[in-house]
C-alpha cells in the first residue's frame, strides 16, 4: 500500500508540472498576449542551465562561473556545424558515407544556392562531448582544491571561450551566428523559431525541463544525493565513509556543464542563432545570482525564480538596470535567505506530506 | 597474519614531530586502545591510519595490504572505518540519513542508474534504508531516525555517528575518544556496545583517555609519549609499568620517562 | 626598431601592467587572510580609483583628486565590510563569495549610471601622450615610472606597515590565528576592516597612475580581477608579497604573448596561466604543498 502511494506521489510531480505549463499557456492565450510564449521558451531554457548549476552549488558547494561559457560551447557548436557550409568537401569518399548516416545533409542554403552541413542531431552530439570533455579538463584540478578555484577557473574559462568567439570570423566575431537551421526531433516536434511552431515549442521546452527536473530530483533522493550532500555537509567525514568525494564533484560539474550545453543548443536552434553575449560572464554572474536566490539547493524555488526573473528581463521590463538586478538579487538573497525564498515553504509542505504518508513523524 | 600493522610511522608538522617510530599490530577480534597524556600524538596517529594525513616515513597494512598514503576512502572501501573525535555527522541531514550515508560503499547505482531509476535502485534504496535502521537500533536510537541530526544532544550524535560507521560493515574500526562528553551511564552502554560489537566480529582500535573504560575493556593497550610509544602490553602490565605512571604523575621516575626521548 | 630595444619595450610594458597585477593580487591576500573570502569585487576598486579621480579632476589640482579619490574608495572599502561581513559572520564563505561576486556587478551597474560607457582617463602626471624617457635603450613614457614608482612605494609600505607597526602584526596575527589573536585582545572585526580598506585604497591608487596609459572605464574591473587572481595564485595565496612576484610574472607573460598570439588574444595568456597553475602547482610558487587555503580532502 506504501509503494503505491509513494509511485503516486512520485508521478505527481511531472504531472503537477504538466498542470502548470498547460495553465501558463492558457493564462497567456487568455491574455492575448501570444508573444509572451517566445520569451517564456527561452526563460524556460536558461532556467535549465540554472538547475544544474543547483547541483553544482547547492549539493557539491562549489561556485561555478562557467555556465554562460557551457551554454555558449553547446550553442555555438551547433551553430558553426550546422551553418558551416563543407561543400568543399562534397566529392570526398567519406561525405557520402557521413551523408548516408545523416551526419552530413545537403541543403538550400540562405542566400540561394546548396549548402553542405551536418545535421542538428550530429552537432549535438559533437557539442555534447566537446562540452563534456572541456567541463572535465578543468574541473579535474580545481575540484580537488577549494571553492574559489573553481569559481575563478570557471571565470578564466568563460572569458577565453567569450574573448576567442569575438574574436574569430568562423564564430561570426561580435555578431554571432545566425540562419541556424531548425532541427527536427522526430515526427511533429520540431525546434524552429517560425511562429505556427510556438506553441510546439514552447512545450517542447517545457517538457525538457520537466525531464532534467525528474532526472534531478530522483538523483537527489538517493544515494547519490545523500553523497553529494554529505560532501557539501562535511567532505573529510564523507571521504571516511568511503565515498569518492573528488570523483562526485568532477561528475556532477560534467552534468552541470552537459545540462547547460543541452540548453545551449536547444536554445540555438529554437531562436536560429547564438551571440558572444551568451558566453560572456554577466550571464554566468546572472545564473549563479538565479541560483543563490532560489536557494541553491532548492530546486523548485530554482526553477520558478529562473523562468519568472529572466521572462521579465527578456520582456525587457527592466530596463538600463538589467544587470543591476541580477547582482542586486543576489546580495538580497544571500543576505536574508540564504536557503532561499521557498524554504519554509518546502518545509511546510513537507510537513503536510509526511503527515499524510501515515502521521508517524513530524517533518523537519 | 594482523588485521592491522604499523610499523616505523613518523609524521611531523613544519618543526614539530607529532608521531615518530611508532610500531604495533592489532589481530583480528581484538579490542586494542591507545593512551597517553594530551599531545601525544594519538588523533595524529589516528589521521595517518584512516587517511587524512599522509605519514612522513613507515607502513601501515591492512590485511596484509599497504594501506599508508592512501585517500580516506579508498581505506574505508577496504573495511576500515572510524569516528572522530567531535562528531562529524552531515548536520543539514536526518539521522537516519547520516546512516544511509554509510552503506556507501555497500551499495552500487551510481549517477544515471538513481537519475532514471534504473530497476533494482528501488529495491537497493530499501535495503540500504533498512540496514540503517538496523544498526540505528543496534545503538539504541531508532526513534531518533527522523530527526535532524543536528537537533540531538551531544551523547547521541555520538552514538549515530558510531552506527553511521557500523554501517558500512567494517572488519576494523576506529574510535576517537568514544567516551568523551558521556556520562557514567552512557559509558557503560558504550562499554557493552563495544563487546557487542567485538562479538559480531569487528576489531576494534581505540584512542581513549578514560583509564577504567580502557582497562575493563582492552585486551592490550599502547602508550604514547610526546609522539613514541613507550609502553604496550595488557592493561594490567601497563597500569604497573612505572614510566607509564610517570608520565600521567611526574616525580621521581621523571628521569626513566626523559631517558625514552632522544 | 631593433630586437632587444623591442624586447625592452614588451619588458616595460609587461612590469607595468604586472605591476597593477601585483596591485590587485596583493589586496586578494589581505582580504583573503583577513576573511578566508576571496573577494570578486577586487578589480572594482581601480576601476572607481580611477572615475572619482577623472571627476574630481574639474575641482581639484590633480594631487588632491587622487588623493581624495583614494580616501574615498579607502572608506567604500571598509563600508563595504562593516554591513556586508560583519553582520555576516553566520554565512559560510560560499556565501560571502557570492555577495562579493554580487557586488561585484552592482558597482559596475552603478558606475555606467552614474558616469557612463565612455571611456576616460586621468591626464599624464608628468609630460603627455608623446612625452618620452630613454631607459636602457628604451622609449618609454614617464608615466611608466610612476607606475612602477607608486607599486613599488605601496609595497614598501606595506611591507614596512605589515611589519613593524601595530595594526600592522595585528592583522597578519588574525589570518594566522584568529582566535588566538583576539585573546591578545585584538580586535579582528577592526582588522577585516582595515584589510578591506587598505586593499581598496591601495587598488584606487593603482587605478589612478594606470589611467593616463589604459584608460578608464566602468568594465575594467572584471578582467583586471581574473588576471589578480591570476597573479595572487600564482605567488601563492596567503602571501602578500609573493604577489608582487605573482604579478610582474603574469605582467611580463602577457607583455611577451604578443609576440605569438594575435592582440586581441593577449588577454588570454593570463587566464590560460591562471589555469596552468591551477593544473599544475596550485599552491604558487612560494606557497607550500600541504598549505592551508588550498586541498579541501
Amino acid at each position: 500500500m506504501l509503494r503505491l502511494r509513494t509511485q503516486l506521489q512520485r508521478g505527481l510531480m511531472p504531472v503537477g508540472l504538466g498542470l502548470v505549463a498547460v495553465l501558463l499557456h492558457l493564462l497567456i492565450r487568455s491574455l492575448g498576449k501570444e508573444f509572451y510564449l517566445t520569451q517564456l521558451t527561452m526563460a524556460v531554457y536558461y532556467a535549465i542551465v540554472v538547475m544544474g548549476l543547483s547541483l553544482v552549488m547547492g549539493y557539491a558547494g562549489q561556485v561555478s562561473l562557467g555556465q554562460g561559457a557551457f551554454f555558449a560551447m553547446g550553442g555555438y557548436t551547433a551553430a558553426i556545424l550546422t551553418t558551416h557550409d563543407f561543400s568543399a568537401y562534397q566529392t570526398a569518399a567519406w561525405m557520402e558515407t557521413l551523408k548516408g548516416m545523416h551526419i552530413f545533409v545537403s541543403r538550400p542554403g540562405l542566400y540561394g544556392g546548396e549548402v553542405t552541413a551536418m545535421t542538428p542531431w550530429a552537432s549535438f552530439f559533437v557539442a555534447m562531448m566537446l562540452t563534456a570533455g572541456m567541463a572535465f579538463v578543468i574541473g579535474y584540478p580545481s575540484l580537488r582544491l577549494k571553492g574559489h578555484y573553481l569559481a575563478m577557473a570557471t571565470l578564466g574559462f568563460g572569458l577565453i571561450i567569450h574573448k576567442i568567439v569575438v574574436g574569430s570570423s568562423l564564430a561570426g566575431a561580435a555578431d554571432g551566428i545566425n540562419g541556424v537551421p531548425e532541427w527536427n526531433l522526430g515526427g511533429a516536434l520540431t525546434i524552429s523559431g517560425k511562429t505556427p511552431l510556438r506553441v510546439t515549442n514552447y512545450y517542447v521546452a517545457c517538457g525538457l525541463a520537466v525531464v532534467v527536473l525528474i532526472f534531478l530530483r530522483n538523483l537527489i533522493r538517493s544515494r547519490v544525493g545523500r553523497a553529494l550532500q554529505a560532501i557539501h555537509d562535511r567532505e573529510l567525514a564523507a571521504n571516511a565513509m568511503g565515498i569518492p568525494t573528488a570523483a562526485y564533484k568532477l561528475k556532477v560539474f560534467v552534468l552541470s556543464a552537459l545540462l547547460a550545453a543541452v540548453a545551449g543548443v536547444f536554445f540555438t536552434h529554437y531562436t536560429g542563432g547564438i551571440g558572444p553575449s551568451e558566453a560572456g560572464a554577466l550571464k554566468s554572474v546572472r545564473y549563479v545570482a538565479l541560483c543563490a536566490a532560489g536557494g541553491m539547493a532548492n530546486l523548485w524555488g530554482v526553477t520558478i525564480l529562473s523562468v519568472l526573473v529572466n521572462f521579465m528581463s527578456l520582456r525587457g521590463w527592466f530596463g538600463s538596470y538589467d544587470h543591476a538586478v541580477f547582482g542586486l538579487l543576489l546580495i538580497a538573497m544571500i543576505t536574508w535567505c540564504p536557503q532561499g525564498p521557498l524554504k519554509p515553504v518546502g518545509r511546510w509542505i513537507r510537513r503536510w506530506s509526511s503527515r499524510r504518508a501515515g502521521g508517524e513523524e513530524l517533518g523537519r | 597474519m594482523n588485521l592491522l600493522e604499523v610499523k616505523g610511522v613518523r609524521r611531523s608538522f613544519g618543526g614539530l614531530v607529532a608521531v615518530d617510530q611508532v610500531s604495533f599490530e592489532v589481530s583480528a577480534g581484538q579490542i586494542k586502545a591507545i593512551i597517553g597524556p594530551n599531545g601525544a600524538g594519538k588523533t595524529t596517529l589516528f589521521n595517518v591510519i584512516s587517511g587524512v594525513l599522509k605519514p612522513d616515513a613507515g607502513e601501515i597494512r591492512f590485511k596484509g595490504r599497504p594501506i599508508h598514503g592512501l585517500r580516506p576512502y579508498r581505506i574505508a572501501r577496504s573495511g576500515v572505518s572510524r569516528t572522530f573525535q567531535n562528531p562529524s555527522l552531515f548536520l543539514q541531514m536526518s539521522v537516519l540519513e547520516n546512516v544511509m550515508v554509510g552503506r556507501h560503499r555497500l551499495s552500487r547505482y551510481e549517477f544515471g542508474g538513481c537519475g532514471l531509476r534504473w530497476p533494482g535502485q528501488a529495491r537497493e534504496e530499501r535495503a540500504i534504508e533498512e540496514a540503517a535502521r538496523g544498526q540505528l537500533e543496534r545503538v539504541g536510537l531508532a526513534d531518533c531516525a527522523m530527526r535532524s541530526a543536528g537537533s540531538l544532544a551531544f551523547g547521541q550524535r555520538r552514538m549515530v555517528e558510531l552506527a553511521r560507521a557500523l554501517a558500512t560493515e567494517p572488519e576494523l574500526l576506529l574510535l576517537d575518544e568514544p567516551a568523551s562528553g558521556l556520562n557514567t551511564r552512557e559509558k557503560d552502554d558504550l562499554g557493552d556496545l563495544m563487546l557487542r560489537i567485538r562479538g559480531d566480529g569487528i576489531t576494534l582500535l581505540l584512542v581513549e583517555h578514560d583509564m577504567s573504560l580502557v582497562m575493563s575493556l582492552a585486551d592490550e593497550v599502547l602508550v604514547l609519549h610526546n609522539g613514541m610509544p613507550i609502553a604496550s602490553g595488557t592493561p594490567a602490565e601497563v597500569q604497573n609499568d612505572p614510566k607509564v605512571i610517570s608520565i600521567y604523575l611526574g616525580g621521581e621516575f621523571q628521569h626513566v620517562a626523559a631517558g625514552q626521548e632522544s | 626598431m631593433d630586437n632587444t630595444s623591442l624586447a625592452l619595450q614588451y619588458f616595460f610594458s609587461g612590469l607595468t601592467k604586472g605591476g597593477i597585477y601585483a596591485v590587485v593580487a596583493i589586496g586578494f591576500n589581505l582580504i583573503y587572510s583577513a576573511t578566508g573570502v576571496l573577494n570578486f569585487a577586487q578589480g572594482e576598486f581601480v576601476m572607481l580609483g580611477g572615475m572619482l579621480a577623472v571627476s574630481l579632476l574639474a575641482f581639484m589640482p590633480l594631487p588632491v583628486a587622487i588623493a581624495l579619490s583614494v580616501l574615498i574608495v579607502t572608506l567604500v572599502g571598509c563600508s563595504l565590510e562593516v554591513v556586508f561581513f560583519r553582520r555576516l559572520q553566520r554565512h559560510s564563505i560560499l556565501h560571502l563569495m557570492i555577495i562579493t561576486i554580487g557586488l561585484s556587478i552592482v558597482i559596475q551597474e552603478a558606475a555606467l549610471h552614474f558616469w557612463d560607457e565612455k571611456v576616460r582617463s586621468l591626464p599624464y602626471f608628468t609630460g603627455n601622450e608623446i612625452s618620452s624617457v630613454r631607459v636602457a635603450g628604451a622609449a618609454i613614457s614617464p608615466q611608466v615610472l610612476w607606475v612602477l614608482g607608486t607599486v613599488v612605494v605601496s609595497v614598501a609600505l606595506l611591507h614596512l606597515f605589515l611589519k613593524c607597526t601595530l595594526y600592522g602584526r595585528g592583522m597578519r596575527a588574525c589570518s594566522s590565528n584568529p582566535e588566538a589573536a583576539m585573546l591578545a585582545g585584538i580586535n579582528i572585526s577592526n582588522m577585516r576592516t582595515m584589510a578591506f580598506g587598505l586593499s581598496a585604497g591601495l587598488g584606487a591608487l593603482a587605478g589612478c597612475v594606470i589611467s593616463p596609459i589604459t584608460m578608464t572605464h566602468y568594465e575594467m574591473g572584471a578582467p583586471l580581477a581574473i588576471k589578480g587572481f591570476a597573479a595572487a595564485i600564482l605567488g601563492g595565496l596567503g602571501n602578500p608579497m609573493a604577489a608582487v612576484i605573482g604579478g610582474l610574472m603574469v605582467g611580463l607573460l602577457e607583455a611577451f604573448s604578443v609576440k605569438v598570439l594575435p592582440a586581441a588574444y593577449n588577454d588570454v595568456a593570463a587566464f590560460a596561466i591562471l589555469l596552468l597553475v591551477l593544473f599544475v602547482r596550485p599552491h604558487g610558487l612560494l606557497g607550500s604543498p600541504a598549505g592551508e587555503g588550498v586541498r579541501e580532502c
